[in-house]
């Protein structure tokens, strides 16, 4: 352990450094305990890896995902388009509640659907009380929406500027990218379930298992969608957070994120915040907006409107 | 592959947690320098101009109008219609749309049935039907233009397609019809 204290004192240690030099004498014990890749278990943080690595870590884990799924993956590594800031607005007056969107984002992100994890929370209130979560119907089941003395408010993760669930990350496993949107790296998570507490829009969700694909109730398998982001929709592993990524793996290519494109009233608004004519920009300039919770001064990106 | 972090994560975690901490704390400031500096560069605007829409949502074979009206003798009284386009579109037309003091004729053109024509007469395509609309919701026309009404999709950053007013709005029963919202998400059993 001497080796370690002296390059603290230098203040350059690196987890890898740490792992490789105290750590290596646990290495066999927990690996082979555990059933992890040593590769996995070396691997750098995110924001180290050289082109090297991500090159290697991309094939591993397309390699993986092959054998797992019985198909073609692939792992993208796209960085953040220069001069951007994702905004989302979403129309109040417009939405009707019809959750096409949760499961549209299901599907995209290959979210767990044994158990079930949802990004996207569509709570239903009461027109007279207003936006207020203590009257709040996550549950609701009708016929046919929009019931007419309710409204709608879908919410996910609403991309905070100051996001409290960063620092409560003890590993640095999660963090805000330079487009805005906080990410989670799996294969650093601890599952420590620090950042959930710290989220106040319930927005964060741990796998307590590895997820399945399967519905339970109907025994129907879902398709998984192939084209992933490394800090995005790629298959997750057991005892990990996870969140809305803005659909980082469509974002970054210039796409729509799925809920936008699924929404049949076109409640849903996407775009750069840094572009004055981008519909978010026009929406921030010209419609009533309200953010959720401003007073814990997280700034969210995610802006609620009346477009009427 | 399963993983389980917990066991040995943990404890490695809480070794190095205050190095690690130290470390980070300024590799992270780096990077927040090199944001916002650039302002956006001209040429990463796009040329949106031209609004690209999806073809009408016609029913099928009743395109073009002209097909039927060609030879018919225009009957421009309000009236309950019979046998005139139900068999084509399933049911007869009935106005649901300011109709007391709107008929067919001041949208659908009663010389040229291919066409709507504006308030002053000016003949408009379907495929721009939203021109019609807009002369009477011109705040929605706008803020449709600038992509807030309705919906686009295609490409933040670079094309993208409008969907027509009549995409969502039947002009003859505009108010947007309620749907059967997908499944509730499953009750957690309280622990
Ligand atoms: C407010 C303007 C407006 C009025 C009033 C109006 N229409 Fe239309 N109508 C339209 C537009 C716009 C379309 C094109 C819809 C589309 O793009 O598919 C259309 C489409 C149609 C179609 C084709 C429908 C289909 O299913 O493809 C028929 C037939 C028609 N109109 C007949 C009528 C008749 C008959 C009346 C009077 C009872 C009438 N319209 C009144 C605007 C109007
Ligand atoms: C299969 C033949 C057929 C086609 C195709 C057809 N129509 Fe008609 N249309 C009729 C008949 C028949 C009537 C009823 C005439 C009557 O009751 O006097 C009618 C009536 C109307 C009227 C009521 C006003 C009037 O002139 O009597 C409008 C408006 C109209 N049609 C619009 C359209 C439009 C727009 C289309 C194309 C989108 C269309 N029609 C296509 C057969 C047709
Ligand atoms: C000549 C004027 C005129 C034109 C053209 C017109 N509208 Fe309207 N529209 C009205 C009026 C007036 C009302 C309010 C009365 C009503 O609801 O019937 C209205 C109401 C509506 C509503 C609200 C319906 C409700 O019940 O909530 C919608 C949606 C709408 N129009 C869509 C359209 C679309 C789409 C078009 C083009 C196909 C169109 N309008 C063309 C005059 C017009
Ligand atoms: C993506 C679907 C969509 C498109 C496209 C769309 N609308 Fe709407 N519109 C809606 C919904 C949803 C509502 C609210 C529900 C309702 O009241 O019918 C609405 C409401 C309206 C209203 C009623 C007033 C209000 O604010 O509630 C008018 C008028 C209207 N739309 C006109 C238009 C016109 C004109 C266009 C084209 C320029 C258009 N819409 C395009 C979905 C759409």
């Amino acid at each position: 352990m001497s080796e370690i204290k002296d390059k603290t004192k230098k203040m350059e240690v690196s987890r890898r450094d740490f792992i490789k030099t105290g750590a290596l004498v646990t290495t066999a014990a927990v690996v082979g305990g555990c059933g992890i890749s040593k590769e996995e278990f070396l691997q750098q943080h995110f924001k180290e890896l050289t082109q090297e690595d991500v090159k290697n870590i991309k094939k591993r884990l397309e390699t993986e995902y092959e054998k797992e799924f019985g198909k073609k993956f692939s792992v993208s590594f796209k960085e953040p388009i220069p001069q951007t800031l994702f905004g989302y607005g979403l129309d109040i007056s417009r939405c009707i509640g019809c959750r096409r969107c949760v499961y549209a984002c299901v599907d995209e992100n290959n979210l767990s659907i044994d158990p079930q994890i949802h990004w996207i929370q569509v709570l239903e209130m009461e027109k007279s009380k207003g936006v207020n979560f203590h009257h709040a119907n996550l549950h609701y089941d009708r016929e046919k929406v929009p019931d007419d003395d309710h409204f709608y408010l879908p919410v996910a993760c609403q991309q905070c500027e100051n996001p409290p669930c960063v620092k409560a990350c003890p590993v640095e496993a999660t963090w805000k990218e330079k487009d805005g949107i906080v990410v989670v790296d799996y294969n650093w998570c601890i599952g420590c379930r620090n950042c959930m507490a710290a989220c106040p829009y319930g927005a964060r969700h741990f796998n307590w298992k590895k997820p399945s694909y399967i519905d339970p109730k109907t025994k129907k398998k879902s398709e998984l969608n192939e084209d992933t982001h490394y800090l995005g929709n790629r298959p997750r592993p057991q005892g990990i957070v996870d969140k809305c990524t803005f659909c980082v793996q469509r974002t970054r290519e210039g796409k729509y994120p799925a809920c936008v494109e699924i929404c049949p009233v076109g409640a849903r608004k996407f775009g750069n915040l840094l572009d004055p004519d981008s519909e978010i920009s026009y929406i921030l300039k010209n419609k009533r907006v309200l953010i959720l919770k401003e007073e814990l001064n997280t700034q969210p990106k995610f802006f609620y409107f009346y477009a009427t | 592959m399963m993983k389980n972090y917990n066991k040995y994560t943990v404890i490695l975690v809480s070794l190095i947690g205050f190095i690690f901490f130290v470390t980070s704390l300024n590799s992270s400031s780096e990077t927040k320098e090199q944001k916002k500096t650039e302002p956006i560069k001209k040429k990463q605007k796009k040329a949106i101009e031209h609004i690209q829409v999806p073809p009408p949502p016609f029913s099928e074979d009743i395109f073009p109008c002209s097909e039927c009206h060609e030879d018919m003798e225009v009957n421009k009284e309000k009236r309950i219609l019979e046998d005139a386009h139900a068999d084509l579109i399933g049911e007869e037309i009935v106005l649901k749309h300011d109709e007391e003091n709107r008929w067919c004729l001041d949208c659908h053109d009663a010389k040229n049935r291919d066409k709507l024509h504006l308030a002053d007469g000016r003949l408009v395509d379907f495929k721009e039907s939203y021109r019609l609309c807009g002369q009477c919701h011109g705040p929605k026309l706008r803020d449709w233009k600038k992509g807030v009404h309705g919906k686009r999709t295609g490409s933040w950053n670079g094309q993208k397609k409008y969907l027509l007013c009549a995409n969502c709005h039947n002009p003859h029963s505009p108010k947007f019809k309620k749907l059967k919202p997908m499944p509730a998400p499953v009750k957690l059993r309280s622990k």
